[in-house]
């Protein structure tokens, strides 16, 4: 078997990758613009400098998930994909997984530019 | 996507069952010996069991019934608000029915028929003899009854909760002082308790008790689903644990978390509640679509189409639903940014919800669908569904749901949701699963019946709902004005409301019905090709004759004898040589066999451990501190015991062979075994209640100008910072037993836990003492109030940790664990990592804190 097919070499952490960065990006973005509404400017006061911070998470997120759905990706096309597969492989395994980052990530990339939207329409803290 | 239309046999390298059919004495000895083995007992000692199939049996049922008394109860609500002004029930008595209605169909229906279920046919789904920890799941299901019956109960005594099921403070503290608020509060804390208990079970079932060969790739969705339902548990319960925990102070001790004038605010139990209460929808929607998805392929006679996008739906899914518990909160103003943020994830979860839809619709156009009770249900649930979600959509937009908010609309929007993604998915599943519970079928014509009943019922009581709302008809008011429009509405409701009744009366009449006279049905009555239906009918206690090697998704319609090779025991586990209950322990990706688990049998002492912490809790709801210390006390004896007789056993020989050549080892420590996979995940939702606690020290930062308040002392920098440093060292000598006691190094091992006791217990008081030394009175601002919370917290958990340094202790000194059966020491060893952590993190915040702002 190849070295890159044994079971030590996947986890099943690699599909929970793409949604932590999405509750990370959600968590970032809210609490910025939770602190800074309540702490930094007046009620009704302009966003600003949040509006900025949340489109650069929304960027880094966005990248980090883009290099998780290419890892994915390579995966799902692992060895000969043509014709009829057996599932009870351990390249069909690693197949599976792979499609599976790719998959998490395509959501977790849709959600993120969700919830980027807000930021570029508000302009203020009301 | 890929779906497999020729399936070559056995992949190569895969073991083989045994070519020859054994001698029928041995077959003979063998399935004596395991009936033996696996034995229920009779008469009242029935009720030890910790079998799965029992315990199952008994969880579904009681959920059942959980649901008809809350079935019952909207009834009457529907009676009283059939005409404007009507007089059924008093306002005050009205409050508590709609309450009970909703807390019991959420903690006492929805959610514990997913574990319920779970427990009963998870084995089943993996071929396991059982789930990992039996006694655990019988414990959890006894504290599930004395907890809703207490609940249930508190109704005829018009002592029940009144505030609605989210129990919004100030009206569930200051508004109401009656014990109706304490039993909720105390009485779901220990449902909850239960329930995370169940989530370990189900997720170190799911990670390690598959059958050989079951690659992650091959699991059924349901286990899937399972899985990931179950990990949502741990995360989501824990806010609502730590929110009970503060609003029961709060309402016992006048601590002010929620009391605006002195500090508090009633937001941070919003906040809390609802990081529970959106997942928990989730969690009761993913396990009832994973029915569907389980019982769609059999009836389309097709494998389902778009398995990975179908687990895709079941993360995304589990994920997305913790990002939208701010849309609970729209009216509660909030920033508009924020309010777009949660407006943006709760349309976004949508997407994954969608795509499971459209793989069920794909498998029923892939294949030629039969016709049958369970498929109708399916169907029906799936329109109910969608209408739901459609609404779903709307409500999630903010602007709507300033309009729609807190009126009949939502109660219209949930029921679909609820109804369609749960009830009608339960009922289907119901029809489907019954036979491997009695060995019969149900009526397919009382089935049908009952749908079109179910159905019509539904959507006469439901869909008016939507209007009477939009008219502006607000939620939990026991009348209205006729001026408002809506008395035709409300009658159709009523009228509804019935007819729904009368079809979920077939379904109890057909389940309740004698069916002596039936023929059994026939096994694998539905041509299913999933490894549950390899059962007897009726079903024997020992769950699966040999457990199998499994090359496909849908073995009984792939692998060649599958259930030939089975019966006679031809796999894995054919036998029980010692009398002694087992099932085979796998890994996590590719389901290697690793470890032969022995399981523990019937006992009745989760019973009494059921009886003890319970009547710690409702001992407490009457504000008895004594007798409920005592509970505890007895509770923490009885876990003791339950321990130190039941879990670590030594074996009497290192290995054992399982059948087909293979020699796997009887124990296991450290990673390797399930217990320390349970530590594990337990102390995640531990740690999940603490960062909740922890929330709410920083949202009270957030809200005020100055947190820590300048006039408050705090707790000072030295005794935090010594308790801090004193754990630690309680926590590297725990470490340093584990690894003499490795060594066989006797002395040093009970000198490292002596230190470590002593540490611990130095540790406790100098942390404890950061907030008394100062003065801080926790009843005077929710500063002071939530300093103690965090320091309390960690007390508790220092103190249970003495309790295992002594078990520790004892069990090499009673010569129950040895250097190189460890299990007891590499498992509080795990416990102490949480631990340690947690007063790190907690000094941080209390003493760290202040120093920054």
């Amino acid at each position: 078997m190849h070295e890159q097919l044994r079971e030590e070499h996947e986890s099943l952490w690699w599909l929970a990758a793409a949604p932590i960065i999405w509750a990370a990006h959600l968590l970032l973005s809210y609490c910025t613009a939770a602190i800074f509404c309540q702490k930094l400017v007046e009620r009704g006061g302009p966003l600003g400098a949040a509006r900025l911070a949340i489109v650069v998470y929304s960027v880094v997120a966005l990248g980090a998930l883009l290099a998780l759905g290419v890892r994915g990706y390579r995966r799902h096309r692992y060895g000969d994909t043509t014709g009829t597969r057996h599932l009870d492989t351990p390249e069909d395994r690693h197949r599976f997984l792979g499609f599976a980052t790719v998959l998490l990530a395509g959501v977790a990339g849709v959600a993120v530019i969700y919830q980027a939207l807000p930021a570029l329409f508000i302009g203020s803290c009301r | 996507m890929t779906v497999d239309v020729e399936r070559p046999p056995t992949p190569p390298g895969d073991p083989e069952p045994l070519p020859e059919r054994p001698p029928e004495s041995l077959i003979r000895a063998q399935a004596e010996r395991l009936r033996k083995t696996w034995k229920t007992p009779e008469g009242l000692a029935y009720f030890t069991s910790v079998n799965n199939t029992q315990v199952g049996l008994w969880y579904t049922a009681m959920t059942l019934v959980f649901f008809l008394y809350a079935g019952v109860l909207a009834l009457i609500m529907r009676l009283q608000l059939a005409q404007p002004g009507n007089r059924v029930v008093t306002p005050e008595l009205y409050n508590q029915i709609f309450t009970v209605h909703g807390s019991v169909m959420m903690f006492l229906f929805a959610i514990p028929i997913f574990e319920a279920i779970a427990v009963l046919l998870l084995p089943q789904m993996l071929g396991a003899r059982d789930l990992p920890f039996p006694r655990l799941s019988a414990f959890g299901f006894w504290c599930f009854v004395l907890g809703g019956v207490f609940l249930c109960g508190s109704l005829f005594f018009n002592a029940a909760p009144s505030g609605g099921w989210f129990m919004y403070p100030p009206l569930t503290s200051k508004y109401q002082p009656g014990i109706g608020a304490d039993m909720w509060l105390l009485g779901f804390s220990f449902i909850e308790v239960a329930a995370i208990a169940a989530a370990v079970e189900m997720i170190v079932g799911v990670l390690k008790c598959r059958p050989p060969g079951m690659r992650v790739n091959l699991m059924p969705l349901y286990a899937w689903y399972v899985l990931v339902a179950a990990a949502m548990i741990l995360f989501a319960f824990p806010p609502l644990i730590a929110g009970s925990l503060l609003l029961e102070v709060e309402r016992a001790f006048s601590w002010p978390f929620f009391v605006p004038t002195r500090g508090g605010d009633p937001l941070l139990w919003q906040h809390l509640f609802w990081l529970f209460g959106h997942p928990e929808v989730y969690i009761i929607f993913l396990p009832s679509i994973a029915l569907i998805a389980m019982i769609v392929p059999t009836f389309a006679r097709t494998p389902i189409v778009g398995y990975g996008w179908v687990v895709l739906a079941a993360i995304g899914t589990g994920f997305l639903s913790f990002g939208l518990w701010v849309h609970h909160m729209y009216t509660t103003g909030l920033p508009g940014i924020s309010l777009g943020i949660f407006s943006a994830a709760s349309s976004a979860v949508a997407i994954p919800t969608g795509v499971q839809f459209f793989c069920f619709i794909a498998t029923l156009l892939a294949g030629r669908v039969v016709r049958s009770t369970p498929i109708l249900f399916i169907i029906g649930g799936l329109a109910v569904f969608v209408l739901g979600g459609l609404t779903g959509v709307m409500v999630a937009i903010a602007s709507f749901d300033f309009q729609a908010h807190d009126s009949f609309f939502v109660v219209a929007h949930f029921h679909y949701v609820l109804i369609g993604g749960a009830v009608f998915p339960i009922l289907a599943g119901l029809y489907y699963f019954y036979p491997l519970v009695d060995g019969k079928k149900l009526s397919d014509r009382l089935g049908k019946i009952a749908f079109w009943f179910v159905f019509v019922g539904f959507n006469v009581a439901f869909m008016p709902m939507h209007l009477s709302g939009l008219r502006g008809m607000p939620r939990r008011v026991f009348t209205y004005s006729e001026d408002l429009g809506v008395s035709g509405l409300n009658l159709t409701s009523t009228v509804g409301a019935f007819i729904l009744a009368i079809g979920i009366g077939v379904v109890a009449v057909d389940v309740l019905r004698p069916k002596k006279q039936q023929p059994l049905a026939a096994r694998n009555p539905w041509n299913a090709g999933t490894l549950e239906w390899v059962q007897e009918m009726p079903g024997e206690d020992w769950g699966i004759r040999s457990i199998p090697e499994i090359d496909s998704r849908y073995p009984l319609w792939d692998q060649p004898n599958f259930l030939r090779d089975i019966d006679e025991g031809r796999f894995y586990l054919p036998d029980a040589a010692e009398g002694r209950r087992e099932t085979i322990v796998t890994s996590a990706i590719d389901a290697r066999p690793l470890q032969c688990q022995r399981l523990p049998g019937n006992t009745s002492m989760t019973i009494v451990a059921a009886l003890t912490t319970g009547g710690f809790f409702i001992f407490g709801t009457f504000h008895l501190w004594w007798p409920a210390l005592l509970s505890l006390a007895a509770a923490i004896g009885v876990f003791w015991y339950w321990l130190w007789t039941g879990t670590a056993h030594l074996p009497e020989k290192d290995q054992k062979d399982v059948g087909l050549g293979l020699t796997l080892p009887l124990y296991a420590s450290g990673s390797g075994s399930v217990g320390y996979w349970g530590v594990f995940i337990t102390m995640l939702a531990d740690l999940a209640a603490f960062a909740s606690l922890v929330f709410g020290y920083f949202f009270f930062w957030t809200i005020h100008e100055d947190f820590p308040p300048v006039h408050e002392a705090g707790p000072g920098l030295l005794w935090p910072s010594l308790g801090a440093a004193t754990v630690l060292g309680a926590w590297g000598c725990t470490f340093a037993a584990r690894e003499l006691n490795k060594r066989d190094n006797a002395r040093g091992y009970y000198a490292a836990l002596v230190l470590a006791l002593l540490l611990t217990a130095a540790g406790g008081i100098a942390l404890v003492e950061g907030p008394r030394s100062t003065g801080l009175d926790p009843t005077t601002h929710c500063y002071p109030a939530t300093v103690w919370m965090l320091v309390l917290w960690n007390a508790l958990h220092l103190a249970i940790g003495m309790i295992m340094h002594l078990y520790c202790f004892a069990r090499r000194w009673f010569g129950r664990m040895t250097a190189r059966y460890d299990i007891d020491i590499c498992n509080v060893t795990l416990y102490w990592h949480f631990t340690a952590l947690t007063v790190v993190i907690t000094v941080l915040v209390i003493a760290g804190f202040p120093l920054a702002t």
